[in-house]
């Protein structure tokens, strides 16, 4: 049978997968090596900043280039939304004079760039990360305490080539 | 076949609590939980998560009840007699106040201070890694800190052995609501809920409003008072005929001097960008020692000061409390961390007092839960469509001993475990799991060819 030819292979080939029967689980999903955290740089206070020292973790697998420039967009995208402006001034008022209650409605600005982050560390994903064996969680999902980058190992996932 | 290697796992998973994995299967398809309700901290949650209060509400009652009932006998008792003797934008005044010191209470009470959720076990271990133990064979960890730099200023961050990470600065743990907040301010027992950097604006206008607030009503019962005791009557006959005065008078009389020291305290506050937690701690000022420490974190400008602390953005609340869970992350793991890394709860005590029963009820779902990622339909093959109908005809050519089945499996279990059952509140699989699956889905069938040939 075509499944037990599968699985044949796989105890033939890979130790690993001979000690699991879940053989197209184990194909399926990526086996996590390690994972790599970015803590928040707080040289400049308390800013939602991260660090842009390159992980040695990292060096086999992604070019220093890609990873400074996707920190500082971040760091940036994240400025953008804690930037104190006319904008945010004006924001801030309407929200007092309306005893708060405009929030109910409105969506705040720093919102709206954690939409534009979320959308950015999709598509970075997909275009840098994911064909590297690597996944970039959004720092929202970590309380903005650190970027979370996981290392799959690379037998186990084919890239998008 | 299928149902053997199976059940060969089933006594294991039976002496523990075959109950509940079964009860947990059944729920977490019949109603999946929202994250507020795994939340680790000491909050109550109204109205499916939108609204957080701290576990003990406090005195808010009570300050929701003086208010009311001030302002209610004062619209019922003294406004009648100002508006026929003075004017009739008293009780429009009055009730404007009224409105805003209220919907300013609530908001303070009912949001999110700036929780910060708890670090994930990976994110922890990584610290530990990075935090030099050699040498010490103590039990007791030692103090941990990290000295770091802002804006030319010495900052020690310390670690909370609660949240199992250096707390960023400004950051404080609130034992009452056994979470770290940040830009920490105060537990307010009047409001009943923290004070930091989510609802300091609220808590600031609320106290700035309030103080309006009972000065008019104090103002305006003395006029009333004063006028009705000026139309040939004693002070006495004037009390006399309206009591209730009386009653508004002491409450503000005594109210007034408290809030507005309140109030001028914390306008000095947000005019030089402190919290009250630095001004009582004295973490800034200028008595330690020789070197000038200033506040780092001062715009040097009363103005700007203001502005950044009043008028900033509004920062998001970093805990997802009505976001769902996850089907394989119900298991909540708040305590789970304990068992994990013991070195931490070494030195929180208190902690894992409280946890102790907790841990044992969590230790056998933990460990069923091990198990029950063996079972079959587990909700971690559910997302990925492909996987139930691949599983399947896996199973079938088994010929390794059911044993040694599910010890390398929840060996991986375990660094799947690690990965998704976390105590943070903002749980790690969903997005990356999710992500990865539909990217991988698409590379299966190649896959799975490839071996094949």
């Amino acid at each position: 049978m075509a499944t037990t030819n599968f699985n044949c292979s796989l105890f033939n080939n890979d130790q690993a997968a001979t000690q699991n029967t879940h053989s197209l689980q184990e194909l399926q999903q990526p086996v996590v090596s390690t994972k790599v955290f970015i803590q928040r740089d707080y040289s400049s206070g308390t800013l939602c900043k991260f660090q842009n020292k390159f992980p040695t973790e990292l060096e086999s697998r992604l070019d220093r280039q890609h990873f400074e420039e996707t920190i500082q967009t971040l760091n940036n995208l994240y400025a953008e939304a804690e930037k104190l402006g006319g904008k945010s001034y004006l924001e801030g008022c309407l929200a007092c004079l309306t005893a708060y209650t405009i929030f109910l409605c409105m969506e705040t600005q720093y919102e709206k760039v954690l939409k534009k982050v979320a959308k950015y560390i999709k598509d970075q994903n997909e275009k840098v990360y994911i064909p590297r064996s690597l996944l970039l969680t959004d720092p929202i999902e970590r309380g903005l305490r650190v970027v979370e980058i996981t290392v799959f190992e690379d037998r186990s996932f084919v890239p998008t080539s | 076949m299928r149902n053997c290697e199976y059940q060969q796992i089933d006594p294991l998973a039976l002496s523990v609590a075959p109950a509940s994995v079964q009860n947990h299967a059944d729920k977490k398809v019949e109603r999946p939980r929202r994250k507020w309700e795994v939340f680790p901290g000491k909050n109550r949650f109204f109205c499916d998560g939108r609204v957080i209060v701290a576990r003990q509400s406090g005195v808010l009652p009570l300050t929701l009840g003086l208010i009311v009932v001030t302002c209610g006998l004062f619209f019922a008792f003294d406004c009648p007699f100002l508006v026929k003797h003075l004017t009739v934008f008293i009780p429009v005044i009055g009730g404007v106040l009224f409105v805003f010191v209220v919907l300013s209470l609530l908001r303070t009470s009912f949001t999110d201070p700036g929780i910060l959720p708890r670090a994930t076990l990976d994110e922890a271990a990584d610290i530990e890694k990075q935090i030099d133990t050699s040498g010490s064979s103590s039990y007791r960890p030692p103090p941990r800190t990290k000295e770091i730099l802002i804006n030319q200023q010495v900052v020690k961050l310390k670690y909370c052995f609660t949240c199992k990470m250096f707390r960023p600065p400004r950051t404080s743990h609130c034992s009452l609501c056994d979470n770290c907040v940040e830009r920490f301010d105060h537990h307010c027992p009047w409001v009943g809920n923290c004070v930091g950097k989510r609802n300091y604006r609220f808590f600031y206008s609320f106290i700035i409003s309030l103080s309006f607030l009972t000065s008019f009503i104090f103002g305006c019962v003395i006029a009333h008072i004063t006028l009705r005791s000026q139309s040939g009557k004693s002070l006495i006959q004037a009390i006399q005929e309206s009591p209730a005065s009386v009653v508004e008078l002491v409450i503000c009389f005594f109210s007034i001097w408290s809030i507005l020291g309140l109030s001028g305290f914390h306008t000095y506050l947000v005019a030089s960008n402190l919290t009250t937690n630095e001004d009582i701690k004295g973490s800034w000022s200028s008595k330690r020692g020789a070197e000038e420490s200033g506040n780092p974190y001062t715009h040097n400008s009363i103005l700007a000061n203001c502005c950044a602390t009043l008028c900033g953005p509004m920062p998001p609340s970093l805990i997802d409390r009505r976001g769902f869970l996850p089907p394989e992350e119900s298991v909540p793991a708040a305590s789970t961390s304990e068992i994990e890394l013991p070195s931490f709860a070494a030195k929180n005590d208190a902690n894992m007092c409280t946890q102790s029963t907790k841990d044992v009820l969590e230790r056998m779902r933990h460990s069923s839960a091990f198990y029950g990622l063996c079972l079959p339909g587990t909700p971690k093959t559910t997302p990925v469509g492909l996987e139930v109908t691949g599983g399947a005809p896996a199973r079938d050519p088994e010929t390794s001993p059911a044993p040694t089945l599910c010890s390398p499996f929840s060996r991986r279990s375990t660094s799947d475990s690690l990965h998704s059952i976390n105590p943070a509140f903002r749980l790690a699989s969903p997005s990356p799991s999710l992500a990865r699956v539909t990217l991988v889905l698409g590379e299966a069938p190649d896959v799975s060819f490839i071996a094949l040939t």
